[in-house]
């Protein structure tokens, strides 16, 4: 019996009948990997127009992008607020988490929902008013600025991903840890976060991300010496096409897999 | 009990009564001053910007108080274009994803855990990859002298090069592919959960493979499914960068829309009311499908007997 | 009465220690003596409070009111951290990112106790779990009986006076349990601290407790030694949870007790006063037809017999309708004049034997 007539399911459907299913799921993980990856060959094209494939190859965009002092700049700036971002938000996201976990109040859900909200409601609303709120104090094209809105804007997701991983951890292991002698505080750093270091180390890894990739926001209040790398790219693309975006986003690819591939090594080791 | 105690007097029987209180008040207190750096963060930078836009949009250009920014939205054509163009973009996007995603993750539910966490990789990497950046990859691949052109004229299967970008064909594919991840995740947790032994039962009292499909294990799925299609609706409907790249400003959103009113005008009465009303169609599409969800829960623990 | 403190134990005084959530009343008006050095066991059905009052003990649970002494000192409002009890949790609660050493070694390490002193004692520790060596173990190579060790040479590594076990062995299959359960006396024997133990399996509790709490919604049911839990319930309540058992209602008329008009000897009760007799299948026997004097009789049919291996149960029914289950021992004689079913049989209770149920507000 050959393998397209052996059973896919439960069912005992054979794999003869599901070619379609397996056709279409193969075009889709093409439609989704594809673009994520064409950048990289797109980057060494020669040409002044965005080419694939590249008729002749060139390193002249990743020349033109190390070389330029704007898009060194702007880098620079990302990579800052984006670190920055992370020190911040992940203590204050582990803080709440916990305090909300173990707090079990009626009060501890909404205070959770407050602090969602910077997810739900629209960017462009939160743009627009930090924008204002900043033209008033006088913090537009200031890192502090631009931290303090990110960070805002991460809390949510990291803030998720932390309480995750608290529901998931056997809470009586703490309990154990202050029945022999360890106040709240140490059986806290000594027992809970090593277990639950995986969901802090995500959710560190998402506000980084989080941080980096953020145009809208960066577009209102940042710009010239102070612009991300999100917004110079973003107007280079509404106004001009430059294939030295190709070259930036190159570097971003390969940066965001190494990260993924970290976090699933680490995964699969601590899943262990 | 509790009674005859009460009645021997309440000093001697409610021992360590009001110390106990206090205990506990600290401990509720120092518990939640935890998350009080959190909850600064979200009145400052959320709640109080966003407030004053709302109080902002309450006044005309003449800075007296009126409707007049909202009386606006229902009254000029051009609004009422914007706001059909958004639900357009994001029911179709909506549309997409279920059709793609679907199918998609029910394959990697299906296979064995190992395989299917390779599969996920495919749908983890573009998640986590810059927006940006894929939606450029979008705009390269998607132009006239792009890959998608290149190729379809090449096997033959169309003369011209197809208008596939600067307008609502490239914008519907770059945000399918932003939004696909989102459907396809919940989607496929939900699925992983299914317990096996439904579908057995159903072949066993002789259903086919369709019938076990479409009477079982699609219901079971739905939970994951709404979640999703809540998730991605909601998102298109904010959505800014993609469709301002790839719709070439024939694609005009709501968030971009704002945008250009401060950015052109620097009116912020108007862009206020505009975001408050998105806002609230976003709080009212969550809403909805919060009922929806909880009556779908409801349905699915009692129907079928 | 509180005894006078050993050296290595410390008794446990509880008063009116109230907890509610709400309006449910998980712990009302408790009070409870712990004698130093005995092994206590709170037996009680899921939800009877049990576990809640050993959480209070320990500090996790703060009542509404309500004094807990540890010997002299009031320690209801001490954070856990400062009680010094050992306990052991149901699902053992290990640290996974620790060696059994570092488990064991933890709270001397809290104590600053010196490495050295440390290492001996976390050694001595777990010899007397008998797991001597298996300090570098990691915790994902032990067994459940092993895990549950190393719970225990971790709670008494820093020789608490007082030992706190929530349902420690329920996680183990039925053979390791029957032996833990032995080894954990010999335990408490050798160490001598106080022990407060909660479980909801009555085997568990008459076979290793000095005495036992039975707790039920919260209150305090009865609390006396295996023995007299078992002869003497206190209470219907205890009456059916402990053991399996009839009940039968009596009546009382000019000071004798009489059951479907037969007069009752109840020589053996010490409650005079109960409303119900209460009928052990161990205890009834099978009398021949010929009325002996001796015991108190019941008459009725046999409706099923069941063997069970190391003994058989019949299940009889009596003259006015009451079902009643008598449980033989499968000995040689005892086999043969096993009856026949719906025969007519008479049952025999010794007067030492027979017990009344004290009515609930007696």
């Amino acid at each position: 019996m050959s393998w397209l007539d052996s059973p896919a399911s439960d069912t005992q459907i054979p794999h003869r009948n599901r070619l379609w299913l397996y056709f279409i799921s193969g075009l889709v993980i093409i439609f989704l990997i594809v673009p994520t990856f064409i950048v990289i060959p797109m980057s060494f094209s020669a040409s002044q127009y965005l080419e694939f494939p590249p008729e002749s190859w060139d390193i002249r965009w990743y020349e033109n992008y190390f070389g330029s002092s704007e898009w060194m700049t702007a880098t620079w700036v990302s990579l800052k607020a984006a670190v920055i971002t992370v020190l911040i938000t992940t203590p204050i996201a582990t803080m709440a988490a916990y305090g909300l976990y173990v707090s079990q109040l009626r009060l501890s859900r909404f205070i959770f929902i407050l602090l969602i909200t910077p997810m739900m409601v629209p960017v462009i609303l939160i743009a627009i008013g930090v924008f204002f709120a900043y033209t008033k104090l006088k913090l537009n094209n200031s890192m502090i600025g631009l931290v303090l809105a990110h960070s805002t804007l991460a809390l949510p997701m990291v803030l998720i991903v932390i309480s995750a991983g608290l529901r998931s951890y056997d809470m009586n292991q703490e309990r154990v840890a202050r029945s022999l002698g360890a106040s709240r505080l140490k059986a806290f750093f000594i027992v809970t976060l090593p277990q639950i270091r995986f969901s802090v180390i995500t959710g560190a890894l998402l506000a980084f991300i989080v941080s980096f990739d953020e145009v809208i926001v960066a577009l209102f209040i940042t710009g010239g010496k102070m612009s991300t790398i999100t917004r110079s790219m973003f107007l280079a693309l509404r106004d001009q096409i430059d294939p030295t975006i190709a070259s930036i986003s190159t570097i971003m690819v390969l940066v965001t897999s190494i990260a993924l591939l970290l976090a699933q090594v680490f995964g699969q080791s601590k899943r262990k | 009990m509790a009674d005859s105690a009460n009645s021997m007097g309440n000093t001697l029987t409610r021992i360590n009564a009001v110390g106990l209180r206090q205990d506990e008040r600290r401990e509720r207190l120092a518990l939640f001053g935890l998350s009080v750096p959190a909850i600064l963060l979200v009145i400052v930078i959320v709640a109080i910007p966003v407030g004053w836009l709302f109080w902002l949009s309450l006044f005309n250009d003449e800075g007296v108080l009126s409707t007049y920014n909202y009386t606006r939205m229902l009254e000029s054509k051009s609004y009422f274009r914007i706001f059909r163009t958004t639900f357009n973009v994001s029911f179709m996007t909506t549309a997409l994803c279920v059709i793609i995603g679907y199918p998609f993750a029910y394959f990697l539910a299906q296979l064995p855990q190992r395989w299917a966490n390779i599969g996920l990789i495919a749908v983890l990497l573009p998640f986590w990859t810059s927006l940006l950046v894929r939606t450029y990859a979008w705009l390269v691949v998607l132009q006239r002298k792009g890959l998608v052109n290149q190729w379809g004229m090449e096997l033959g299967l169309w003369d011209a090069p197809l208008r596939l970008v600067h307008n609502m064909n490239g914008t519907l594919i770059g945000m399918a592919h932003i939004m696909l991840p989102f459907l396809v995740l919940p989607l496929y947790g939900s699925m992983r959960t299914i317990d096996q032994d439904y579908v057995k039962a159903a072949s066993n009292l002789g259903a086919s493979p369709f019938q076990a499909f479409w009477n079982i294990y699609l219901p079971l799925s739905l939970p994951g499914l709404f979640a999703g299609i809540v998730v991605v609706f909601v998102l298109c409907l904010g959505f800014f960068v993609t469709p301002a790249v790839l719709g070439g400003g024939r694609i005009i959103m709501v968030s971009m829309k704002i945008e250009t009113i401060i950015d052109l005008f620097f009116n912020f009465g108007t862009a206020s009311a505009l975001g408050v009303v998105l806002m609230l169609l976003t709080l009212l599409v969550l809403f909805i499908s919060h009922k929806l969800l909880r009556l779908d829960r409801v349905l699915g623990g009692g129907g079928g007997s | 009465m509180p005894v006078t403190d050993q050296d290595n134990a410390l008794p446990i005084t509880i008063r009116s220690v109230t907890k509610t959530y709400g309006d449910v009343y998980a712990l009302d008006e408790v009070d409870l003596d712990v004698q130093s050095g005995e092994f206590l066991t709170l037996l009680g059905p899921s939800g009877s409070g049990k576990t809640t009052l050993l959480m209070v003990l320990a500090g996790f649970t703060r009542p509404d009111h309500g004094s807990v002494l540890f010997g002299e000192s009031e320690v209801i409002r001490m954070p856990p951290h400062k009680r010094e009890v050992g306990m052991v949790f149901q699902n053992y609660a290990l640290f996974p990112h620790m060696t059994v050493a570092g488990n064991i070694g933890f709270p001397l390490r809290l104590r600053g106790i010196d490495k050295k002193t440390a290492r001996e004692r976390v050694e001595n520790a777990l010899g007397t779990v008998q797991l001597g060596g298996y300090g570098d173990r990691r915790i994902d190579q032990l067994s459940g009986g092993q895990m549950q060790r190393v719970a225990l040479a971790r709670a008494i590594v820093f020789e608490p006076r007082i030992l706190l076990m929530d349902e420690p062995l329920s996680a183990l299959d039925k053979k390791l349990r029957e032996h833990m359960q032995i080894e954990l006396r010999h335990l408490h024997e050798k160490l001598g601290m106080t022990t407060v133990y909660v479980t909801h399996d009555q085997r568990e509790a008459l076979t290793m407790s000095d005495r036992v709490a039975v707790i039920n919604d919260g209150k305090l049911m009865q609390l006396d030694s295996p023995r007299q839990i078992y002869d003497q319930p206190a209470s219907t309540f205890v009456a059916n949870f402990i053991g399996e058992s009839t009940l039968l209602p009596v009546d009382h008329r000019n000071g004798q007790v009489s059951y479907a008009g037969n007069p009752i000897d109840i020589k053996g009760s010490e409650s005079k006063n109960g409303s119900f007799l209460m009928l052990r299948p161990e205890r009834l026997i099978l009398l021949s037809s010929n009325n002996d004097s001796a015991y108190n009789t019941f008459q009725g049919k046999v409706k099923d017999i069941v063997y069970q291996g190391e003994s058989f149960l019949l299940y009889v029914t009596l003259i006015d309708g009451t079902d009643v289950a008598v449980r033989s021992v499968s000995q040689k004689d005892l086999i043969a004049a096993v009856p026949e079913v719906n025969s007519q049989i008479v049952l025999g209770l010794h007067p030492d034997e027979t017990v009344l149920i004290p009515d609930d507000n007696e």
